[in-house]
């Protein structure tokens, strides 16, 4: 590996990081902008044209809000919590296949930060860290209210962790390996040997398991038991304030952003779009595959805040119950008829 | 017990089947519902720039009228002071002197006219009672200000601008 490569990779890495923060501070935008169009609103509209500096209003206020540390919670840790909360949250997108290899003169730059061969197992664990910056702030807080939100996100995320590992195990048993870029590429185009390349067309119950663990582990609604104003104030980040508040909030986006990123590489076939063949190789169509990528991102991040804003929250027993006694059966089943169609196929 | 109304409905209390169960049926419902929404015209008005349209009688701020020739109509006979329910309305009267006859319209007028618009309930009574037909409550809304000395209205705030001017 040349200096040059270091010096590509590092730029992408501060490409995607930049992406990665750009997104989640305009979901904020988009989610309020959302949720005022599905409630018959106008939403944010006063900062710059349509709003769209609102944003960076609400970043400068955030910057600027005075910054509290409790008497009696345990600084170290209280500043620790939000801060692995947000790294942990970055971090994710280190596997994550953004196009093909694009070429510019003879330097061919692979558009993923590392291509590891426990991608997905990597991704697992990423999001199982996740909690911790969630259960250290809560618990550091000293609060009663962080407290109970910072306990019922560990337990939802520990419940909910169990059925997304096991319907991605359904999902290994047709790719056959556990990197992304792999993966990614079995799903070349959209159509070959008659039948859809994309895993969704081959695990359609699988990706239903993973689209509702995924809105466990990013803690939206229906699922956000672990900060639901109503019962708990303000969940495990009711004593933070100014940017410490700033990076839970952020780091859900960021998640949000993440796994709509993962759901669309491991079902929807990543950077593969339709026809894509026809366009024939070169950068066009690696530059067309990003776009194709994030669009399907996009579209999932549309799709969180559009069940944000229709369904209610469950109940913290019918979660539990939708958890344990709904998705781990129907995931355990999902394997077997998997493993029993892929014996009977081969 | 017989019912009032017909109106009344007897809920059932049946356990979930199993597509109630599963939830995804009433999620899709939902979200093609909220779907609906996302695409109907919104029902904001952008208030400084768009304005609901007002009733006629729409009560709002208080101003002091002026008759034909450009004077002040009120005379200070505090029938509007005696009138305010909340008692909001304040006044000294002083009689009008030799070359004010432009200005005034009768021989007494009111120096000093304050409204506290933070009492006020705007129930126009005060035009009710005025019979010089002085005052109107025919303004617009009384604006947001930040100290409360500052919504006791005076004169200057109250008289009408005079006329060729």
């Amino acid at each position: 590996m040349g200096l040059a490569d270091i010096i590509i990779k590092f730029i992408l890495v501060v490409i995607i990081f930049a992406i990665s923060l750009l997104i989640a501070l305009y979901s904020t935008y988009a989610e309020r902008k959302v949720a005022a169009f599905f409630q018959d609103r106008i939403g944010p509209n006063r900062a710059g044209p349509f709003g769209i500096l609102q944003p960076f209003a609400d970043g400068a206020k955030m910057f600027l809000k005075e910054e509290i540390i409790p008497t009696n919670a345990n600084a170290f840790l209280f500043i620790a919590g939000p801060s692995l909360s947000i790294l942990t949250a970055c971090i994710g997108s280190a596997v994550i296949p953004w196009g093909q290899t694009l070429t510019i003169g003879t330097h061919v730059i692979d558009l993923q930060v590392t291509d590891i061969n426990v991608g997905v197992l990597y991704i697992l664990g990423v999001v199982s860290l996740g909690v911790y910056g969630v259960m250290i702030g809560g618990w550091a807080s000293n609060n009663k209210y962080s407290l109970l939100g910072a306990i019922r996100a560990a337990s939802q995320n520990i419940s909910y962790e169990l059925s997304m590992g096991l319907s991605i195990i359904a999902l290994l048993m047709v790719t056959g390996t556990l990197s992304l870029r792999q993966i990614a590429e079995q799903q070349h185009g959209f159509w070959a040997n008659g039948y859809f390349t994309w895993n969704f067309f081959k695990q359609p119950l699988g990706f239903l398991l993973f689209i509702v663990c995924a809105f466990a582990e990013t803690n939206r609604t229906p699922f956000d038991l672990p900060e639901c104003e109503t019962e708990l104030v303000g969940g495990y980040h009711t004593e933070y304030s100014s940017m410490k508040l700033g990076f839970y909030l952020f780091s859900e986006y960021i998640n949000m952003f993440i796994s709509s990123a993962v759901m669309a590489t491991l079902y929807f076939g990543g950077y593969n779009f339709p026809f894509m063949d026809l366009i024939g190789p070169g950068n066009l169509v690696v530059i067309l595959g990003i776009v194709a990528l994030f669009a399907k991102i996009f579209f999932f991040i549309f799709f969180f805040m559009w069940v944000r804003w229709t369904i209610p929250r469950f109940r913290y027993d019918q979660l539990m119950d939708l958890g344990w006694k709904g998705l781990i059966p129907l995931a355990i089943a999902n394997i077997i008829i998997t493993g029993v169609v892929i014996t009977f196929l081969n | 017990m017989e019912p009032l109304s017909n109106k009344r409905k007897v809920l059932e209390h049946k356990p979930l089947n199993f597509w109630e169960r599963l939830y995804l049926p009433a999620i899709a419902q939902g979200l093609s519902i909220t779907m609906k929404h996302f695409f109907r015209k919104p029902v904001t008005i952008s208030y400084p720039e768009q304005r609901r349209e007002y009733s006629e009688n729409f009560r709002g701020m208080h101003s002091l009228k002026r008759d034909e020739e450009g004077r002040e109509r009120c005379t200070a006979c505090g029938l509007c002071a005696l009138s305010c329910p909340a008692e909001a309305i304040t006044m000294i009267a002083a009689e009008r002197q030799k070359g004010e006859e432009n200005l005034y319209r009768e021989e007494k007028y009111a120096a000093v006219y304050e409204i506290n618009m933070l009492r006020c309930i705007f129930c126009g009574l005060c035009e009710e009672a005025c019979p010089k037909e002085a005052i109107y409550l025919d303004g617009d809304h009384v604006p947001a200000d930040y100290l409360r000395k500052d919504f006791i209205y005076g004169k200057d705030k109250l008289v009408e601008a005079p006329l060729n001017q």
